[in-house]
């Protein structure tokens, strides 16, 4: 699913031109994987002693098992931080000035925030507040309080992206302020929403594979185990990133086609968060979504 | 907050290589995805399917692998550089990608009469995406890359787990030695902000300055 190329109407002349560059481009390419395999084999990457861990029941069962902490992880984080987001957007689209003001500082404040630091702080400073969470809390803990901030900001910017004629049919047809969101608003803002939601997800997903810095058991932890005992890091972590590849790339693809979907269907752009938006996965989303 | 100002001058020293690492790595990054963003958009079905590959390769790919499976993994096959030096190459390769998608979505923004136009005066691919294209496409994702510079502020705190003596790898340090995490994350935390916080300004400002006025 290539973006249609600009200026795509060449003369006889570009096309050669065109073919050309081609040939010389493939060439290149297909030499640059030639020397990447050579230097692969050179260096006795491929030797049994290296590769023949990974087809090892045991091996593949201990490192599906960290992904499947790395999933429950995210399914739990994603579902507090969704929680944790609905409050924060409601806050900030509160009529009461203090609401609107301590969430907009919690928003700011934790997205600005490296998430590293925050799982750093779940693991090393709680316990010395006598909160003591084990390395799965920690870490979902840590997720739930930064994406909760992101996911705020998404809910808030889908609520604003609706026209005022929504909320202003709603209370002219006598809807009380919770009636016309519960009705109106938020099942429509929603619908927009869901995109960003499921690029939101793969961010965090991608994010969970932090937790293995306070010793959470997750994919890249048992990996990086794997790698150090049989020696084989450059296999094994290549296998992580093709599982995490796979799955988010699915992901992904999700997400643009809800967002394609919606845009034929309700005609509505993808919603925009304001102040700088500081997320890469809902900018990604937008990004490849307007390229379409 | 004692801890944060007896250790002041390691804090500072620890900013300057979080905005080293983010500046460096950002410039790279710039370089590398507004390359593959012409790639993406080019005539070259070769070029195109690279971009591609590498695009949804790394950008789906945890930070945390590329960097293990950079130091760990690539050091088997020869391929070894100081831990600084292999933060900054991860860094730039990673944010590579979403400064690509970036680019190529400001590309897809020019209107396609000004490429058509650029065309029918003889200007060959590259002339009209450096001379027509990109100067308009810039323009018009401003914020969006700001974004991506602020998640790189945040995300180069992720080379503290190798070793780069940034502002979280003083935090963990500080921790350990001084027994105040509390107080030590708030100073980290602080000075991400320091940083954050101007930039996100700045960029405001710039996008301001070089907005199409219509």
């Amino acid at each position: 699913m290539t973006a249609p190329f600009i200026a795509e109407s060449l003369g006889p002349r570009g096309k050669r031109r065109v073919a050309v560059v081609s040939a010389v481009a493939g060439a290149a390419i297909a030499a640059l994987v030639v020397v990447a395999f050579l230097r692969l084999l050179h260096k006795g990457q491929f030797s049994d002693r290296l590769v023949a861990p990974l087809r090892l029941w045991a091996v593949q069962r201990f490192v599906l098992l960290g992904l499947l902490e790395t999933v429950k992880a995210a399914i739990v984080a994603m579902a507090l931080a969704m929680a944790l987001g609905t409050l924060l957007a409601l806050g900030r689209l509160s009529r009461n000035v203090l609401t609107r003001w301590l969430a907009g500082i919690y928003v700011d404040l934790f997205r600005a925030m490296p998430l590293i630091l925050l799982i750093l702080f779940c693991s090393l400073g709680l316990p010395k507040l006598g909160i003591h969470l084990q390395p799965f809390g920690g870490v979902v803990l840590a997720l739930t309080a930064y994406n909760g901030a992101v996911l705020g900001e998404i809910f808030r910017a889908g609520i604003l992206s609706l026209e005022r004629g929504q909320s202003e049919a709603a209370s002219a047809l006598g809807f009380s302020y919770w009636q016309s969101m519960r009705l109106v608003i938020v099942p429509q803002a929603a619908r927009r929403m869901i995109p960003a939601i499921v690029s939101q997800l793969v961010t965090l997903l991608k994010d969970t594979s932090l937790g293995s810095v306070i010793g959470f058991d997750e994919l890249l932890r048992r990996a990086e185990n794997t790698g150090t005992y049989y020696g084989n890091s450059l296999q094994v972590l290549t296998e992580a990133a093709v599982i995490y590849i796979v799955i988010n790339f699915t992901l992904s693809r999700l997400a643009r086609r809800l967002e394609v979907r919606q845009r034929r269907r309700y005609k509505a752009g993808p919603i925009v968060v304001p102040g700088g938006g500081m997320d890469l996965a809902v900018m990604g989303a937008q990004g490849t979504a307007s390229a379409i | 907050m004692h801890v944060v100002l007896d250790n002041l001058p390691a804090f500072l020293r620890a900013t300057r290589v979080t905005a080293q690492l983010t500046v460096i790595s950002f410039l790279l990054a710039m370089l590398i995805g507004t390359l593959v963003a012409g790639f993406r958009v080019s005539p070259v079905l070769p070029l195109r399917w690279l971009g591609t590959v590498y695009v949804e390769l790394v950008r789906n790919t945890p930070l945390l692998v590329l960097i293990s499976l950079f130091v760990f993994g690539f050091t088997k096959i020869g391929i070894r550089y100081s831990y600084y030096a292999s933060a900054i190459i991860v860094l730039s390769t990673y944010t590579g990608t979403f400064v690509a998608e970036t680019v190529r979505a400001g590309i897809n923004t020019v209107a396609p009469g000004q490429a058509e136009a650029a065309r029918s005066l003889g200007l060959t691919f590259s002339q009209l995406l450096f001379a027509v294209v990109l100067p308009q496409a810039f323009r018009s994702v401003v914020a969006p890359l700001g974004s991506v510079f602020i998640a790189l502020i945040k995300n180069s705190a992720l080379a503290s787990t190798i070793a780069v003596m940034d502002l979280s790898f003083l935090g963990t340090q500080l921790t350990n030695s001084t027994g105040r995490p509390v107080a030590v994350f708030m100073g980290s935390a602080f000075f991400y902000l320091l940083l954050a916080l101007p930039s996100g300004w700045a960029i405001g400002w710039f996008e301001r300055r070089v907005a199409v006025k219509r």
